[in-house]
Order: structure tokens, then C-alpha cells, then sequence
């Protein structure tokens, strides 16, 4: 089987795993080591991090002699910049508007990214999920949050 | 008499008018999402684990259960009607259950797989109150090396077993390690791998963890596959099993209870094994295995029970020894700490009430589940028909409220959105996120005793294998290794996991 190298699974998990242990020892440096007795901060991080690097490169030179093809078709490219950025917006919006807000544009842009945005139909799920909601979190479990920030 | 008093106390508790009514709450979630395919378990306690904070413990933890074991039933319903795994254990239940609705025994294959849950439910009940007390007597013998290697053993099984690739599931179980160290360190104060956010010394929210792969990047790579989901759905008339049915079940629910109860008790096995190994055993059993695949009753019966066992009997390694053997055990094994109870064994000694409590409730929920499931088959199916369009705006912002107030702070949303990106990523890379979750739970505890044991030895690392319990548990993780990489074994769990 011909697999682009960007395409490998196997080759990006390896590179992955790779470079998150390389990260974990290079940080941990700063840790004091300690010895087998007397374990630092330093020592079971330091560890992990050459367990990760042996398993990235072992995935490595299998993903260049065995490849294997990304699953899935795509990287679903719009779902995945709509939706952390509706996550972030939420956690922005709950700080300096209030629930009810944060809510409502939080279903508002996680519906834009599915395939098919029906205005009408988003505004009856915000309006559900928001009294829903606010009646569940905020009456019945008697969350702290304003509903709107200054009302 | 013990177990009878015990038990005694247990139903006393689960049969308050409160426990009932958070058991009926979980199996009836729980059921819910079975039934859906693209939201799981997992996920569902994530995002509710913030909403039972406010409750007493026992009921907590018996909605949580609740959840858990009702999602088992539900997937099966999913299967058998729509040849759609609800759960990924149903995936066995498709290739018998759902020829047999096409050939109208729909009511017949839904009922033999409430029963055969509900037998290996009571089956499963019995057997953690019977091995919990003596389990527990034998753990608080336990030190820090045989705790060391019996997490070591757990992460390994669990990765091993995991699906597809075993070098990535191990690597995956030292990231989840390594993940858990991010805090400050208990013993010098020093803040690790903090990245200079204050917010990061008290380390990473397991619900942030949880829900940021498990909700939200699972529902990203949901939106990223093209086709849509497609409902067929058959009439279902005429609920009862023949007595021809139930004769041909009898022995392939008892053996599926068997065997999902010992693969249960293993950490790391999912209820999918267990579900499929029952499956190979009765069509090998069987004196006509050209049926099954056409509806044989059979390929029904065994597999649910064992699925059913196996998610009851992964709760007596929690209980007892305080270890996680799945991800959802360890989402369990946090809401306890979070209720101020250290989970190990004294839980059944200091807390004999949430212990038999939750153990009686279990009972009592896989009844209802009988009662509930089938009767309210057509509302199940009504549901089904709901588009993924309009529920998945519903799980974020279930799922966003649910992390904002864990600790009412913007930035595990933020840490949340990360983690989406990140778990999305190794969803499509097939790394399983499920062994990274039980790393980063068993992290700063295997660090602990790891620097206990090592402190005892005086710095000798042969304390491992020189204990004789901690030994046992060496060897096995050893043999589960050697096992595996075998190539006879290897081709066989290759086909398992595909």
C-alpha cells in the first residue's frame, strides 16, 4: 500500500508520541532528579518521557514498513474550527454576560457547524435547551450564575 | 449470616424513596443513550458528574451506576432494530439480533436480551457481595509495591486488550501517565509541567479530560463523517420467547454470564470482548453453527448476558481495591473522591451503606430495566429518529455547563476546547483515548507508590519481585505480554478488534 507520509497514521502517532516525550524530559530538566531512595519530582516524569520516545520511534519505523491510511475521509476541517471556538466563546460570554447569552450563542455556533443550518429550527433548540436549562441547573441544582450579567 | 445482614442493609438503602428515584434517573439516562449511537457512557457521566456534587454520595454513585449498566441494555435495542450498534458491546447483537427482526422476531430477540441481562445482573450482584469482603480482607494486606504492580498489571491488560494497535494503546497509557503528573507534586510542592498557569498546579480536571475527547472531539469527528444516519425500523409485535427460545438460551446466557463475569473482573477488557468471545463460544458449541448469522437466538442471548456481567463485575475491582478497570470505572472512582471518600477497601468497612447500598440498587435497576425497556420499546424507537443535527448542539452545551461548574472557571472551558482539538485528532490517528484516561487517573497514585516502595526497599528495585503478591502480579502482566505478541494470538486478536 502507497500512504503519503501525511497521510500515515502510524508515522504521525509515532512522531507524536516522539515529540511529547522529548517535551516531557526537556521540561523536567528543571526537576530535581533524586535517586531510586529518595524519587524528585523530576524522576517518574523523566521515565515516562523515554517510554514515550522508545513507543514514538517503534511507531515510526513501523509506520514507514507497514503503513497505515488516516481514518475517516477528511479532517472534518469545519467542525473542528467551529466548535472549540463556540466552546471558547461560551466560557468568555458565562464570565462577562451571564448564562443565558454564553447559552444561546454556544447552540447557535455549534449548530453553524453541522451540515445543515435551519435558522428556525437552532432558535427552537436554543430556546428548549435554554429554559431547560436554566430551569435544571440554576432552579432545581441552584447554580451561582447570573442569568444576564447586570439584571 | 453476614451476607444476608448485609444485604439486608443494602436493600434497605437502595429502597429509600430518594435511591429509588436516582436509580430510575440513571438506567432510564442510561437506557437514552444506549439507544443513540454517538454518545456513550462515558461522555454522559462526564457531563453529569458536576450535577451530582450537590447530591448525597450513595445516590450519586447509584445514578452514575445506573448510567453505566442501562446503556448495556439500551445499545442492544439499537441493534436488534436497527442493525446499528447503540453501544459499541452490541456490535455482536447486530449480526443475530437484527435477522432475526427481519425475519419478525424482533419482540422474541428484545426480550431473550433483557432476560439474559437481568440474569447475569442478578448472577453478577450476588457474586460482588459474595468476593467483595474477602477481596477487600486481602487488599488491606496490601503495601506500596503490590499496589504498584497491580495498577502496572491493570494499565497493561488494559492496554493490550485495548482495540487495534497494542504499541499505540500502551503509548497512549503513558501519555495518560504523564498527563496525571501535571500539578504540583505532593512530596516537594513543586509545580510540574504548569506552563506558568497557576490554574495548571492543581493539575487537569478529569471531567475536562473526559468531556473535551469524549463529548466534544467525538463530536467533531461525528460531523466529519458524510453519510447520515439511516433508520429503518420493523414492527415489533409479540414480545414473548417461545419456550423453544427460552430452552435454546438457557445455557448461552449462563455461559455468557461466566465468562463476562472473569473478563469483568480483568482490568481494561471492555464489555466488546466479552460480548464477541461469547459469541465465538456458542456458534462453536452449537451442533448447527450454520445458523447463526441468520438469526440464531442463540448468538442473542450469550453475548448480552456477558455484556451485562462484565460491565456489573467491573465494579468489584473498584469497590474492593479502589483500582479503575475501565475508563468508566475510573469517572466512578472520581466521583467518589470528589464526595470526600478514599476509594481502596475500607470503603466497605467505613461505608458499609453506600457499599451494599450501591451493590442492592444494582439489583433493583437491572429489574427495572426489564420492567421499563421492553414496554417502552416504540418510545426508543421514536427517539432514534431524532437527527444528529439537533442533538449534538444539545450535548455541547450540556457538556459546556457541565465543565463551567466544576470549578465555575472559564479556563477548564478553555482546556476543554484543547483537548477536543487533541482527542479529535487521535480518534482519526486511532490512538485510543479510553487507556490514556486510565493512565491519567492511576498517574500521581502509581507515582506514590512507586516512591513508597522504592523508599521501604531502600532504594532496591527487586522489592517487586521479591514480595510474593506483588510477584504474581508481575508475572501476569509479563505472561499477558508474552501472550499477545505471539503470532498465533496476534492474528486472532487481530480479527477480535476489527
Amino acid at each position: 500500500m502507497n500512504v503519503e507520509l501525511k497521510d500515515n497514521q502510524r508515522f504521525l502517532s509515532g512522531l507524536m508520541f516522539l515529540g511529547i516525550g522529548a517535551i516531557a524530559i526537556y521540561m523536567a530538566q528543571d526537576y530535581p532528579m533524586g535517586s531510586a531512595l529518595r524519587m524528585g519530582p523530576g524522576y517518574f516524569p523523566i521515565a515516562l518521557g523515554g517510554i514515550m520516545i522508545a513507543f514514538g520511534l517503534f511507531e515510526l519505523v513501523i509506520g514507514v514498513l507497514k503503513p497505515a491510511r488516516v481514518k475517516g475521509d477528511n479532517w472534518s476541517l469545519r467542525a473542528l474550527a467551529i466548535l472549540p471556538l463556540a466552546t471558547v466563546i461560551f466560557g468568555i460570554l458565562m464570565e462577562h454576560t451571564g448564562f443565558v447569552p454564553a447559552l444561546v450563542a454556544l447552540v447557535y455556533i455549534s449548530a453553524w457547524a453541522g451540515p445543515q443550518f435551519k435558522f428556525w429550527e437552532v432558535t427552537l433548540i436554543a430556546i428548549f435547551l435554554t429554559a431547560a436549562s436554566v430551569g435544571l441547573f440554576i432552579y432545581a441544582l441552584g447554580l451561582p450564575y447570573p442569568l444576564f450579567v447586570g439584571y | 449470616m453476614e451476607l444476608f445482614n448485609n444485604l439486608l442493609l443494602g436493600f434497605s438503602v437502595a429502597l429509600s424513596l430518594q435511591n429509588l428515584w436516582f436509580c430510575f434517573i440513571g438506567v432510564f439516562l442510561g437506557t437514552l443513550i444506549g439507544v443513540l449511537p454517538g454518545i456513550g457512557p462515558l461522555a454522559t457521566i462526564a457531563m453529569l458528574l458536576p450535577i451530582t456534587f450537590n447530591l448525597a454520595p450513595t445516590s450519586a454513585l447509584i445514578m452514575l451506576a445506573g448510567i453505566y449498566y442501562g446503556s448495556q441494555y439500551g445499545g442492544s435495542t439499537t441493534a436488534i432494530l436497527v442493525n446499528l450498534p447503540g453501544e459499541t458491546s452490541a456490535v455482536v447483537t447486530c449480526i443475530d439480533g437484527y435477522q432475526m427482526a427481519r425475519q419478525g422476531r424482533a419482540g422474541p430477540a428484545l426480550a431473550i436480551a433483557a432476560i439474559g441481562s437481568f440474569v447475569a445482573g442478578t448472577i453478577c450482584t450476588l457474586l460482588i457481595a459474595l468476593a467483595g469482603p474477602p477481596l477487600a480482607e486481602v487488599a488491606l494486606k496490601f503495601g506500596a509495591p503490590e499496589y504498584f504492580s497491580l495498577m502496572l498489571m491493570g494499565l497493561v491488560t488494559a492496554a493490550v486488550l485495548a482495540h487495534g494497535d497494542m504499541a499505540k494503546a500502551l503509548a497512549m497509557t503513558a501519555l495518560g501517565l504523564l498527563v496525571g503528573v501535571v500539578g504540583t507534586d505532593v512530596n516537594s510542592g513543586m509545580a510540574r509541567f504548569s506552563f506558568g498557569y497557576p490554574e495548571l498546579t492543581d493539575g487537569i480536571g478529569f471531567v475536562v479530560l473526559a468531556v473535551g475527547i469524549f463529548a466534544v472531539g467525538e463530536i467533531i469527528s461525528n460531523l466529519g463523517e458524510t453519510e447520515e444516519r439511516q433508520v429503518f425500523t420493523s414492527k415489533v409485535s409479540g414480545l414473548m420467547p417461545t419456550k423453544a427460545d427460552l430452552k435454546a438460551s438457557f445455557w448461552p446466557i449462563l455461559r455468557g454470564t461466566g465468562l463476562g463475569a472473569f473478563l469483568g473482573v480483568l482490568p481494561g477488557t471492555g464489555p466488546a470482548i466479552a460480548s464477541f468471545s461469547s459469541y465465538m463460544l456458542e456458534k462453536k458449541l452449537s451442533k448447527t453453527p450454520e445458523r447463526f448469522g441468520k438469526g440464531a437466538i442463540e448468538g442473542v442471548a450469550g453475548p448480552e448476558s456477558a455484556n451485562n456481567a462484565d460491565a456489573q463485575c467491573k465494579f468489584i475491582p473498584m469497590l474492593t481495591l479502589g483500582i479503575p478497570a475501565s475508563a468508566v470505572m475510573a469517572l466512578m472512582l472520581g466521583a467518589l473522591t470528589i464526595q470526600g471518600i478514599a476509594p481502596g477497601p475500607q470503603v466497605m468497612t467505613q461505608k458499609p451503606d453506600l457499599f451494599w447500598g450501591l451493590i442492592a440498587s444494582m439489583w433493583i435497576g437491572n429489574l427495572m430495566l426489564v420492567v421499563l425497556n421492553l414496554p417502552l420499546v416504540g418510545l426508543w424507537v421514536s427517539l432514534l429518529k431524532v437527527p444528529y443535527r439537533i442533538l449534538f448542539p444539545c450535548i455541547m452545551g450540556f457538556s459546556c455547563i457541565g465543565i463551567y461548574s466544576v470549578n465555575n472557571s472559564a479556563f477548564d472551558i478553555y482546556m476543554t476546547a484543547i483537548f477536543a482539538v487533541i482527542g479529535f485528532a487521535w480518534l482519526r490517528l486511532e490512538c485510543p483515548p479510553a487507556p490514556l484516561l486510565l493512565g491519567f487517573v492511576l498517574g500521581p497514585l502509581m507515582e506514590e507508590n512507586l516512591r513508597r516502595a522504592l523508599l521501604i526497599s531502600r532504594g532496591d528495585p527487586t522489592v517487586f519481585f521479591t514480595r510474593p503478591i506483588s510477584l504474581g502480579f508481575m508475572l501476569v502482566t509479563l505472561i499477558i505480554l508474552i501472550l499477545m505478541m505471539l503470532p498465533m494470538v496476534k492474528q486472532k486478536r487481530a480479527v477480535i478488534t476489527d
